[in-house]
This record gives C-alpha cells, structure tokens and sequence, in this order.
C-alpha cells in the first residue's frame, strides 16, 4: 500500500526526513516513532498526500477516498455542530447511508447526546472523539493517525482500543505515537525516526 | 451532478459558518457604509458625480478586500483545510463553493452600499448595477485563489493585498467605465471575458495552490 525508498523530505534548507524506508502492507501496522521534531507528522502528511517528498521513490496505492486520516488538529468546524461537521464530510466522502453511519459513529463514541452542540463547545477528549468519527466514517483502507489517544479520557481510551482492535485485521495502519508501549500489541512494524 | 452537490454542501457550509461567527458580513457592512460617510464629507459640494463613482468603486473593492481577508480563517484556524484537501471530492469544489459565498457576501454588502449612495450622492442607474454584479464576480473568482494562496503565508495580512489589487485593476477599469459611459456595453463585455477567464484559471489551478 505505501512503498519508500531513500524518501527524504525538506521545508528550505531544513531536513526533516532522510534515508526513510517504508513498504506497508494491505494489513500491516507501522508504528511511528521518535522523539519531538523528527519528522513523524510530516511522514504521516506524506503518506496522507498532504506533502510532496522532496527526493527518493514514494508510492502510496491507495485512493484518496480510502484514506483516513487523524491528524493533531481535529479538522472540524468549531462552529458547526458535530452532527453538520460530519454530515459535510459525510457528502464530501460520499458515505453511503450517510446518517445511519453518523449515528453510529457518534453513539459508539459516546457523543450521540452533545450531537447537537458546536464543536466549539466540546472539551479536547471531546475533540479527539469527533475526529475519531471523521477519520473512520467512509471505512478506509487506509487509517494514517497521529497521536490517535491524545487528550483521550479512560473511556475515550478504551473505545479506540476496541476500534483498533476490530480494524486492525481488516486495514492498514500508520500510527504515530509517543506512547509505543500502548499499541505494541497491533504492530507488525516499528519504524524509529531520529 | 456530483460535483455541484459538493459546491452546493461547502457553500452553504459557508454561510451556515457566517450565520453562526457573524464576523465577516457585519464588518463589510460597516466598513463600506462608514467608508461612503466619510467619502460624503471629503468630497467637496461642488465635485463632479464621476469623482463620487470613482470613489464607489473604492470603497467597494476594499470592502472585498475585507470579505477575502476573512474568507479562509476557519479553515485556517482549525486546520480544517487539510480536511476537505483530503476528501475525494475535486479540489476545484472548494474554490467554487467559497466564491459563490463570498458572492453572497458582497452582493449582501452592495444591498446596503447602493441605497446609502443613492443616499449620500446620486442615484444608481443599470448600468452601475450591472457592472457591480459582473465585478463581483471576477473579485469573488481571483480573490478566493488569492486568499486560498496568501492563508499559507504567515504574512498573509500583506500578501493578500499586494497580489490582488493590480489583479483587480481591469476589474476597476470596466466597472468604472460602465458606471460613467453612455454606451456601457464595450466595459460590461471587458468585464464578463476578465470573469470568464479568471474564473477558468483559477478553476484550474486550485489544485495547486492547496497542495504541496
């Protein structure tokens, strides 16, 4: 699904990846890390096809309606509701049964009561939680998360643990992370950036 | 049919988020009707009514400029750009989908303008009206690339400007020209082949303005 060879990456004279090797599988689970400013999030932009690299052989094989993609920020509207945030990424994404899937999603991560309040007005787990939603509502091949427990309470915690445990047979990962520790358990490989 | 539901869904987004934050239109509204005050004031009783069209058509511009500084904040503030980048949809959609609002924006603005002229300096003719509505237009069609392309700048608040007033230029030259004419039609047709063709260009290159 995503192929790099000598992949390197530069903003201006700044490196910010060099040498990085990848070949990640249809059901294979990369796990992503390395301490602050070496290069996870621009890694993951790449293979989400936010980045262009700058040198080496980079091929992602995976359409981009396929990708789900979790990023720091939560990518909604914090003026529209939940429900209007993925309701448009819902059209955007073509979602077929678009509001049986929403309600789903929205009940199973615990926010189907606040589905009516702005964005805006939820707390960081709360966040975390609608951009879980976002990034698994067209049911990606796909699933490129970083920092995916971030903010997250003990329940936010052990919602995702069941949806990564469900998915993980089914699609393909790249997970940033600094807490390896926690998602040692999905992984079938480990990359250590520097 | 497809891609006009995904124009349709981000422009009403759009104007959902504006109904919501209220921060764009109130302040378009307040900036040109306070700028045709003060325009009321500086010019002397005796000037020409061309001078006061001239003076229109400043303060309608930089209303827009205004509008098209703010267009892009929520997608800038809350990164939510990536996201829609992302979605499967043809980029062009967004561009689309935010010109049409910030269409809505100015046309809103000029419901206000053009009656606090008529007020202040002469009456509006059709040919006033026509050559603001093709302007927009093209101001809605240039200025949404251009503030697509100046929000990943830091120094966007300068750069916004810089590239779309001398791109605004013809916009002012046909829409003065009509508004002053006799025979409008030579500078309301100068001003539908700028629209037509800046809107294609830009079309085009959305794309590339918002990937890397």
């Amino acid at each position: 699904m995503i192929r790099a060879i000598a992949l390197e990456k530069r903003y201006g004279e700044k490196r910010i990846l060099r040498g990085v090797e990848l070949d990640v599988g249809a059901r294979d689970f990369l796990l992503v890390t390395g301490p602050n400013g070496s290069g996870k999030t621009t890694l993951l932009r790449l293979c989400a096809g936010l980045a262009a690299p700058t040198r080496g052989d980079f091929e992602v094989a995976v359409e981009r309606a396929r990708i789900g993609y979790l990023a720091h920020e939560p990518l909604v509207y914090r003026e529209l509701t939940a429900l209007e945030n993925l309701d448009l990424y819902g059209r955007l994404y073509r979602v077929p049964e678009r509001r049986e899937r929403i309600g789903m999603l929205l009940e199973r991560f615990g926010l189907w009561d606040a589905r009516h309040a702005r964005a805006g007005s939820y707390s960081r787990g709360m966040l975390q939680r609608l951009a879980l939603c976002r990034t698994l509502l067209h049911d990606p091949d796909l699933l490129i998360l970083d920092e995916p427990y971030s903010g997250l309470d003990d329940e936010g915690t052990s919602l995702l643990d069941r949806e990564l445990t469900e998915r993980a047979p089914e699609a393909a990962f790249v997970v940033a992370t600094h807490e390896p520790e926690r998602l040692m358990r999905f992984a079938s490989a480990r990359l250590a950036l520097a | 049919m497809t891609y006009l539901a995904d124009v349709g869904a981000l422009a009403r987004k759009d104007l959902l988020l504006e109904l919501r934050a209220r921060d764009t239109l109130p302040a378009m509204l307040l900036f040109v009707v306070s700028t045709l005050v003060v325009f009321h004031f500086v010019l002397p009783q005796d000037s020409s009514d061309l001078a006061a069209t001239g003076l229109l058509w400043v303060a309608l511009l930089f209303t827009a400029l205004l509008g098209l500084s703010r267009s892009f904040a929520a997608e800038r503030e809350q990164g939510v750009i990536d996201g829609l980048v992302l979605a499967p949809s043809d980029r062009s959609a967004i561009w689309l989908g935010k010109a049409l609002s910030i269409l809505a924006f100015l046309a809103l603005a000029e419901l206000i303008a053009l009656p606090a002229y008529a007020l202040f300096f002469q009456p509006v003719d059709g040919a006033l009206v026509g050559g603001i509505a093709l302007a927009d237009v093209g101001i809605a069609a240039v200025g949404t690339l251009l503030a697509a392309m100046a929000t990943a700048s830091r120094a966007r608040e300068l750069l916004l400007p810089l590239l779309f007033l001398p791109l605004a230029i013809p916009i002012v030259i046909g829409g003065v020209g009509a508004s002053v004419t006799d025979e409008p039609g030579r500078y309301l047709g100068l001003l539908g082949l700028y629209d037509a063709l800046f809107a294609i260009i830009c079309w085009a290159s959305f794309e590339y303005v918002v990937t890397e």
